[in-house]
């Protein structure tokens, strides 16, 4: 498994080393918040995110590892 | 039950119990392994001091177990770390687990040329034993006082008195400083009215250690909603005599008296360590925790250490680390202070610099407590979602959080730090710890950097020829004052030098410490770099450790 391959969705830490640091301020962004605008929220930061990254082929690849990761549906 | 016999020690009339008060430069409250520390380490400073505590032996379970490096090499200063070593199981591979799918595992396997490994388990109660052992090496010095209470506390002038209650008693303690290491339900900061303030966390912990008689893992383990028994998180790590410390998550409902039924823990035990393994249960608790510290570490003549000024949750191991770095860089201050060599305002930096590193451990251990403990559906979501890539992603593995495990701590841009010239750049900042290293002596045998660093201040220079090394010897002349020592590192040793040398025939001290020819360390007494220097000046080592002593620039 490549740790990023060119062009491609990056596997290793992009945070360089400050991980904790992201996800704290992630955890504060919905604190307050009920779960439709967590859930809001949420879709916007992604909107704002997948600009940010740009690369139509990258975020392809992170919506479908995304989709991948998903556990399959309760039968 | 158990292996460990925990002996009683002997409980002394005080005789000055009716009589005068007791004097002393500094009373030590706590007999724990913060207090015991401190008192070994205040008589390696020629301070003595009087221990009061309440009860008559070790701890009871295991505590505190995992010590880091940096404890073990403050530990090495005051002379017990090899004992640790010998009996400590020492550990390196981590795996984490989520359901039944193992996510990831982690080396802390440090690279070659340290003294001390990252980590070793080891019950507090030995850690204590080996400390009351080491403590009675100083009869003149360390005056070991058990069942006797604390039970009033006044400031007085240039100083602080302590009523303390014996079976035969009260009697009076007069001294100039107190050191109060008497835990997280602390006496002295209730009888000095001190707000503890902080964030209680309600989920409940379930702690066992568990003796197995069977060959077992020594890998540390953590679950993520584990699929045997019930229960959030269960983390197990082996400590010596084949007892295993297990911790279950229980949810904030629990019902402690319930979960401590034996028949109850062995059940959720069983679930761990499987149907036919041997297993006996040595000792359990359930607990709660809570992060909070003390506004200021000073209070007067008062100087708080441990638990008594801070405490946090036990994932990362920070509680009993972080109350050992609080040794090391209180006990030479007072040293200092009490030989008149330094002002009573050095105190200063050691309220600032482990004020700083509470935080750092708190953060830390809040952080820990967010991610294992989610409170909304949202928090649920992303930390289900970092589970189910990290398998895959090794970026969600950093995000995994079940304990960042205890580092040194840094003190870089604190004030008494010097900034770095231009000309620098190796990685060994002003207010960092120093590096271990391998070095022999002039008598050729194999020892190691640290072991001559600790206790005294240390001017540290690099030489890699004998035309360098005189160049330092005429430059720093006069630079290292009474009771600074001065070392040399070297290739290998070089003949016609005065200056004592520490030779460096691996070059590892070289590379660590960005050692060039010329360049020059000044290294407090607690190990941790004050200012460094290209091209040294005698009057610039001056200045630096002056500043480093409290005294006004």
């Amino acid at each position: 498994m490549n740790a990023s391959a060119p062009s491609g969705l990056r596997r290793d830490d992009g945070f360089g080393g400050r991980g904790d640091d992201f996800y704290e301020l992630l955890m504060r962004a919905h604190e307050g918040l009920d779960e439709a605008r967590s859930a809001a929220l949420n879709a916007r930061c992604l909107l704002l995110l997948a600009n940010q990254v740009g690369d139509i082929e990258v975020i392809r690849q992170a919506l479908d590892a995304a989709r991948a990761s998903l556990a399959p549906p309760a039968q | 039950m158990g292996t460990y016999q925990h002996v009683r020690f002997a409980y002394r009339t005080a005789p000055e119990v009716g009589g005068a008060p007791l004097r002393r430069p500094v009373a030590v409250v706590g007999a724990g392994p913060v207090g015991l520390a401190a008192a070994i380490d205040l008589a390696l400073h020629g301070v003595p001091s009087v221990v009061l505590d309440d009860n008559d032996s070790v701890s009871v379970g295991s505590r505190a177990i995992c010590w880091s490096k940096r404890t073990l090499e403050i530990f090495d200063r005051l002379g017990v770390a090899d004992r640790m070593l010998a009996k400590g199981v020492t550990w390196r591979i981590g795996r984490v687990f989520h359901r039944d799918r193992e996510l990831y595992c982690f080396d802390l396997l440090p690279e070659g040329g340290h003294k001390m490994p990252a980590f070793i388990n080891l019950q507090q109660y030995y850690v204590e034993q080996y400390l009351v052992e080491r403590a009675l090496e100083f009869p003149q010095l360390i005056d070991l006082r058990w069942k006797h209470r604390v039970a009033a506390l006044r400031p007085a002038a240039g100083g602080a008195a302590l009523e303390v209650d014996t079976p035969d008693g009260r009697y009076a303690v007069q001294a100039d400083w107190v050191l109060a290491a008497d835990g997280a339900r602390s006496t002295l900061r209730g009888l000095l009215g001190l707000p503890f303030e902080g964030h209680t966390f309600e989920e409940k912990f379930l702690i066992a250690d568990v003796q197995i008689g069977a060959d077992f893992p020594s890998d540390r383990r953590f679950w993520f909603e584990p699929v045997f028994g019930q229960g959030q998180s269960v983390l197990i790590h082996r400590q010596p005599d084949n007892i295993f410390r297990i911790d279950f998550q229980l949810g904030p409902d629990a019902d402690a008296d319930l979960e401590m039924q034996p028949e109850r823990v062995m059940r959720r035990v069983r679930g761990v360590v499987g149907p036919d393994v041997p297993c006996e249960l040595d000792w359990c608790s359930v607990y709660s925790f809570r992060c909070a510290r003390l506004d200021r570490f000073v209070h007067g003549r008062v100087v708080f250490v441990g638990d008594s000024a801070h405490v946090v949750s036990p994932f990362g191991a920070r509680g009993g680390n972080g109350g050992i770095q609080d040794v090391d860089n209180v006990c030479w201050k007072l040293a200092q202070v009490l030989a008149g060599r330094a002002p009573e305002r050095l105190l200063e930096s050691y309220d600032a610099e482990r004020v700083h590193g509470a935080d750092e451990n708190i953060r830390n251990s809040r952080r820990t407590t967010a991610f294992m403990t989610p409170k909304t559906g949202t928090e649920k979501l992303f930390r289900d979602g970092v589970l189910a890539l990290a398998h895959d992603y090794p970026f969600a593995r950093l995000l995994v959080n079940s304990g960042r495990l205890s580092r040194p701590c840094s003190l870089e841009g604190l004030p008494g730090f010097e900034g770095d010239g231009a000309d620098l750049d190796g990685p060994m900042r002003p207010g960092m710890p120093c590096l271990d290293a391998p070095v022999t002596g002039g008598d050729g045998a194999p020892d190691w950097l640290l072991r001559h660093l600790g206790g005294h201040f240390t001017v540290l220079s690099f030489a890699g020829d004998i035309g360098s090394l005189q160049r330092l010897e005429s430059g720093l002349a006069g630079a290292a004052p009474d009771g600074v020592q001065m070392l040399a590192v070297t290739p290998q040793l070089l003949p016609g030098g005065t200056l004592q040398q520490l030779v460096d025939a691996e070059g590892l001290v070289r590379s660590r410490y960005g050692g060039a020819d010329g360049v020059t360390y000044l290294i407090r007494p607690d190990q941790h770099v004050t200012a460094r220097w290209a091209r040294p000046e005698a009057a610039a080592v001056g200045r630096a450790w002056r500043r480093s002593l409290g005294e006004q620039p």
